[in-house]
């Protein structure tokens, strides 16, 4: 088999698994399968908004898989993109309400550095402490989440709501900040669909981590650590610095979600935004095979996954949305235990080399 | 300051604490055996989930009055075995990802009940209120002695029995206890579904002892604030215990205050600082500065016979 | 007492035993000798249930036996000391010997009726030991009697012993020795693995040969000796000769002084070490292994914490203790670790992206806008050229190294190194693992590479290599410097008793 078949097909079969358990689900809850998949993945073919939106919702989904992505090539865990998107898209709100009368030729800059440094910094924390003192970046990552929500909330209700208002969101940004949605610029299109220029940024970034990755002495560096510290280490490499700086790069694509959801969406700070998209990363870098073409396949996935959960609910009589994070969870867990195929198809099971 | 150490704090805390002691414990039979349990919180979710749905049921369609809620507990403890069960065949037997299995174990169970009640009780997600006396005793005294009690057995079977040496052996050299004669696997998957049995109970408690339903995500975390005590407690029993009592406490003071409480000063403390405090006791603790927190060795390891 | 049928098995691509026949015969003590790799530890890891055989048959007193884990094997009475001790560090002797058969019931350990059992088993083999100590605290040898323990505690009448006396001094090797004479007598079955022939015909009532994964003889010991046996496992004349012209010497180029180094734990692994290495010459490191010869070498290539050295490295005059690895490539050290798979390889990267490791970074390999970016080209060039001159096969740099056999991974190592054109070669073991042909490959390269100038420091368990291609043999023993050799004309033994017993 060749390794680009062998690519493509363990992910499919993982869906395709997924897809049938979840019907068992949905016949056991008394609904038909057939129906309900219909609904979920049909909707999202539909011109413009199903396929408006499903761009949307894999914007954050690209960032957060090429987040997770980076970290693995590193060999580290990146669980902590949740917790980096929000400090990022806080501090992207705060440029843009802080500096609102700049000039968008200053402002939109100012604000996507501090989406991109932000997620940087809050990343490079369990970096540093990896390196520094050996913990272990998965615990950190998890706990320096729970401090981020912690943290932005504390700053939106003490400081930066608008006086009055009763959900937690922060004062809108200023206009300048504002970047273009799809309906400006293509035909037809309509400007209620909130996919923006964000989406395009996305797919540049995939173009920029595999360059990065693949094609610069950094990446062979980052890769390298990831592949074999040791020999990384003999080849003259400090792995301390790799792994600052895969995690800083991991936390500026995640910290990127903000520019989506501040600029381009919401145009303010909503507390509790992110749908997951930190831990749905997950799933879409290891569905996408640690490869950003696959992170791009995985996320439209999801994507197109998550729009037609709300036509499930509408539209079925037993089946909710929550389906589509079932289907999610039962897709990471197959595509984690690959060797389960290699065990069914009569291979000899061996370990997964998710992080490869 | 001094008047919020009140006896309700203490009993409130001791509450609080109860789901963090029980996950936490289950927590370390499974690390201590080697398999990393991030997946404690999908874990406390099916405990939670299943006990209100079935004390629901026994309620209503069993009309079995005040034994219920103890039909509830077992029920939440057994669905926590089953996700357990699932999880420790994808690590042990195809040896997966520990960390991506967790993962895929949490987002699994941020969907299923919502999926199930969507379909059994056409909510969105949460189950039928409970009458207030059919739930699990409240009584802060009576819990205390339970999780005494609970807390002393599961240090005299890690430190005193048998089992507990062979578990000690196979979460820090697991092929030594191979060339010994100890069944590593068997061991893992006694580790994992204990953990999953004593998640499952604390995510019961949750939601037919503290509340009397279950809400959407209402674990809020604390399977992994679960996670975090074991980490902070260095994977020991009684340090585990009191850092769920700390943890616990720090929850019970920022719900007590909820803006309301003031410095002598007379400035506010922000509730979210004192949430805070368990995830930055945890770093403080990972990386060394207050004396060591040495995981077991062979952690997140899958074993691998032949290589 | 113990039979293995016609046991095969292979792992990937390699056949470590080849319908491997072996009967050893109840209360004697039997040898199984053959070279690294022959498939002696693979053949009695079987036995032990640590691995399962593809096909063959297992025979236990007369009876065919399953035995699928370590756990039947035990309950046979078959026990295992393992060359790499299988003990659980952070407990004591006590709960490790016990481990998997422990006294009493299911609900309480009993520890003190378990330590009284120890001590009565440490008096009557002569193993003294404190049951209550933790394993960390113990030296080699005290671990080594704790594994014994472990066995004879199991009631085990047979015991599998792999490679027991590569951890020990002569004087230890012969108390050994007297144990297992004792365990002999009282009716048990030895069999121990080694690749020293002294040992065997010291200690062994019969012995079987092995090599390249099939039995290649039986013989009684009191019926052979030492040059049948070894023309037995090599299959071939013994002695490598290394055809090298007179060493052509230059200055000083790497220049120790008072070298110590610690480890994590603190212990001194080298201490006080000086000598230096001049230009055009081979300094060969001879010792048994552990005595610091890793931590030396990698000490020297800037693989050690600064803060765990002390005393002084200069190379070319220049003071190397706070410099990195990366700096002492670039003036001009190589290195060809001993744990090529640890070390010296990213296994999952292709041939190519191995050639570069450690000139990843700077021109020609990177190249374009500020050295930033790779250069495909020159990678392929660089890969190609290596491939050639040292004959790695297959010849493809797109296959990843995890694909090639160990001789090819090491040649692909070598010519990386070699590359660069280095100052200074360290070298670690650069034959083990490695078929002939391509001993002899390397062997060449080195003395080629010596007579281009380079200065070599050699460090290799393998005496006979070691002393064939040195121009000056230094002799390492607990981390000191026992003595200064010329290979030329000193005797093995003289150079065993430095190695074995200090000055």
């Amino acid at each position: 088999m060749t390794k680009l078949a062998r690519d493509l097909l363990f992910p499919l079969i993982a869906v395709l698994a997924a897809f049938v358990v979840g019907g068992i689900l949905i016949i056991l809850v008394g609904d038909n399968p057939i129906d309900a998949y219909r609904l979920l993945l049909g909707s999202a073919l539909s011109w413009p908004d199903g396929i408006g939106y499903t761009l949307f919702h894999a914007t954050p989904l690209i960032f957060t898989g090429l987040a997770v992505l980076v970290g693995f090539r590193c060999g580290l865990f990146n669980i902590g993109a949740e917790g980096q998107l929000y400090i990022a898209a806080f501090a992207t709100a705060w440029v843009g309400i802080t500096f609102a009368n700049l000039t968008p030729w200053l402002l939109i800059p100012f604000c996507f550095a501090a989406a991109i440094f932000t997620g940087a910094f809050w990343a490079a924390i369990p970096g540093v402490l990896k390196a520094k003192f050996g913990s272990h970046e998965v615990i950190n990552t998890i706990m320096l989440n729970f401090i981020a929500v912690a943290l932005v909330s504390y700053f939106t209700q003490y400081h930066y709501k608008v006086p009055g208002d009763p959900i937690m969101e922060t004062a809108t940004i200023g206009q300048g900040a504002h970047i273009a949605r799809f309906g400006k610029f293509v035909p037809g299109f309509p400007e209620r669909i909130p996919l923006n220029l964000a989406f395009l940024l996305a797919l540049l970034c995939c173009l920029l981590v595999y360059l990065f990755l693949w094609r610069t002495k950094w990446g062979y560096e980052i890769r390298a650590t990831g592949s074999n510290p040791f020999a990384a280490e003999y080849g003259g490499i400090s792995i301390r610095k790799q792994i600052v700086l895969a995690m800083a790069v991991s936390g500026a694509l995640a910290g990127m979600v903000g520019i989506n959801d501040v600029l381009g969406y919401r145009y303010r700070y909503y507390d509790g935004f992110s749908d997951n998209y930190g831990f749905t990363g997950i799933a879409v870098a290891l569905l996408g095979r640690n490869h950003p073409v696959g992170v791009i396949l995985a996320a439209l996935l999801f994507a197109a996954l998550q729009h037609g959960g709300i036509y499930v609910d509408g539209f079925s009589e037993h089946v909710t949305k929550d389906i589509v994070q079932v289907l999610q969870g039962i897709i990471i867990l197959f595509v984690a235990t690959e060797s389960f195929f290699k065990w069914l198809l009569g291979r000899r099971p061996s370990i997964t080399r998710l992080r490869a | 300051m001094r008047d919020i150490f009140t006896l309700s704090l203490i009993a409130s805390t001791i509450r609080l604490a109860t789901p963090l002691v029980l996950a936490a414990l289950g927590g370390l039979f499974s690390e201590r055996s080697g398999v990393i349990n991030i997946a404690l919180e999908g874990k406390m979710l099916a405990g939670a989930f299943t006990a209100a749905a079935v004390t629901y049921a026994a309620d209503k369609s069993l009309h079995m009055g005040n034994a219920s809620p103890w039909l509830g507990l077992l029920a939440g403890m057994i669905a926590g075995l089953f996700i357990a069960a699932i999880y420790a065949v994808s690590c042990i037997k195809f040896k997966a990802d520990q960390v991506v299995s967790g993962a895929a174990i949490n987002i699994l169970m941020l969907g299923i009940p919502g999926f199930l009640s969507g379909a059994f009780f056409l909510s969105s997600g949460s189950t039928p209120q409970l009458p207030k006396d059919h739930l699990l005793p409240q009584s802060p005294v009576i819990i205390a002695v339970t999780v005494a009690l609970l807390v002393a057995a599961i240090w005299y079977v890690v430190y005193k029995t048998p089992f507990g040496l062979r578990l000690r052996s196979v979460g820090e050299n697991p092929e030594a206890a191979d060339a010994a004669g100890v069944r590593v696997s068997a061991i893992r998957y006694s580790g994992v579904l204990l953990a999953g049995v004593l998640a499952g109970m604390g995510g019961a408690y949750l939601s037919i002892g503290q509340s009397s339903l279950f809400t959407r995500n209402m674990t809020a975390g604390r399977g992994f604030i679960a996670l975090a005590a074991l980490i902070f407690g260095k994977w020991r029993p009684v340090q585990t215990l009191l850092a769920c009592l700390l943890f616990g406490f720090t929850e019970a003071v920022s719900i007590q205050m909820q803006g309301a409480v003031k410095l002598p000063s007379g400035e506010d403390i922000p509730v979210q600082f004192i949430q805070m405090v368990p995830y930055v006791l945890t770093i403080v603790v990972l990386a060394g500065f207050i004396g060591s927190s040495r995981p077991p060795r062979a952690l997140g390891i899958p074993y691998q016979k032949e290589k | 007492m113990l039979e293995l049928r016609q046991i095969t098995k292979r792992f990937g691509d390699v056949l470590a035993n080849d319908q491997v026949n072996i009967v050893v015969k109840p209360g004697t003590i039997h040898a199984i000798v053959g070279e690294n790799g022959a498939g002696k530890s693979t053949a009695m890891r079987i036995a032990y249930g640590f691995y399962t055989a593809d096909s063959g048959e297992i025979l236990v007193d007369g009876q065919v036996r399953d035995i699928k884990s370590p756990h039947d094997a035990i309950a046979l009475g078959i026990g295992m000391v393992h060359q790499h001790f299988m003990l659980v560090e952070t407990m004591t002797v006590a709960e490790n010997i016990v481990l998997g058969a422990e006294p009493g019931n299911n609900l309480a350990l009993d520890l003190k009726s378990a330590a009284s059992q120890i001590r009565q088993l440490s008096e009557e083999f002569k193993l003294a030991v404190n049951p209550n100590e933790p394993i960390e605290h113990l030296s080699v040898g005290q671990q080594q009697r704790v594994e014994l323990l472990k066995a004879l505690y199991r009631h085990a009448r047979l015991l599998i012993l792999d490679e027991p006396t590569a951890v020990l001094t002569p004087l230890e090797v012969e108390e050994f020795f007297a144990i297992l004479r004792r365990m002999r007598e009282q009716g048990k079955t030895v069999i121990i693995i080694t690749h020293k022939l002294s040992e065997v015909l010291a200690i062994s009532d019969e012995v079987t040969v092995m090599r390249d994964g099939k039995v290649v003889g039986r013989v009684q010991t009191k019926d052979t000796n030492a040059a049948e046996l070894a023309r037995l496992m090599v299959g071939r004349e013994v002695l490598l000769r290394v055809e090298k012209p007179e060493a052509k010497v230059g200055r000083a180029e790497l220049e120790i002084k008072n070298l110590s180094v610690t480890n994590i734990n603190g212990a001194k692994r080298v201490n006080d070490v000086s000598f230096e290495v001049r230009s055009g010459e081979i300094v060969g490191i001879a010792g048994v292994e552990g005595n610091g010869q890793t931590e030396l070498i990698e000490a020297l290539a800037g693989l050690t914490d600064p803060a765990r050295i002390t005393g002084e490295i200069n190379f070319e005059g220049k003071r190397l203790n706070q410099m990195g690895a990366r700096v002492r490539r670039e003036l001009g050290i190589a290195h060809i670790p001993e744990d090529r798979h640890r070390r010296g390889l990213l296994l999952d990267f292709s041939l190519a992206e191995n050639s570069i490791l450690g000139v990843h970074y700077r021109p020609p390999i990177a190249a374009f806008v500020d050295n930033i970016f790779l250069d495909e080209n020159a990678i392929q060039r660089r890969a190609g050229e290596i491939i050639q001159r040292f004959d790695v096969r297959p010849p493809n740099a797109a296959l990843p190294a995890r694909a090639l056999s160990g001789g090819n991974q090491q040649k692909l190592i070598i010519g990386r190194e070699y590359h660069v054109n280095p100052k200074l070669l360290l070298v670690s073991q650069p034959t083990r693992g490695v078929d002939i042909g391509a001993i002899e490959f390397i062997h060449r390269q080195l003395v080629s590479l010596r007579d281009d100038g380079c200065a070599i420091l050699l460090v290799s368990a393998e005496l006979e290599e070691v002393t064939s291609l040195s121009d000056r043999l230094l002799i390492i023993h607990e981390g000191r410097i026992a003595g200064e050799v010329d290979p030329k004309v000193a005797t093995l033994e003289e150079i065993g008793l430095l190695m074995t017993r200090g000055h």
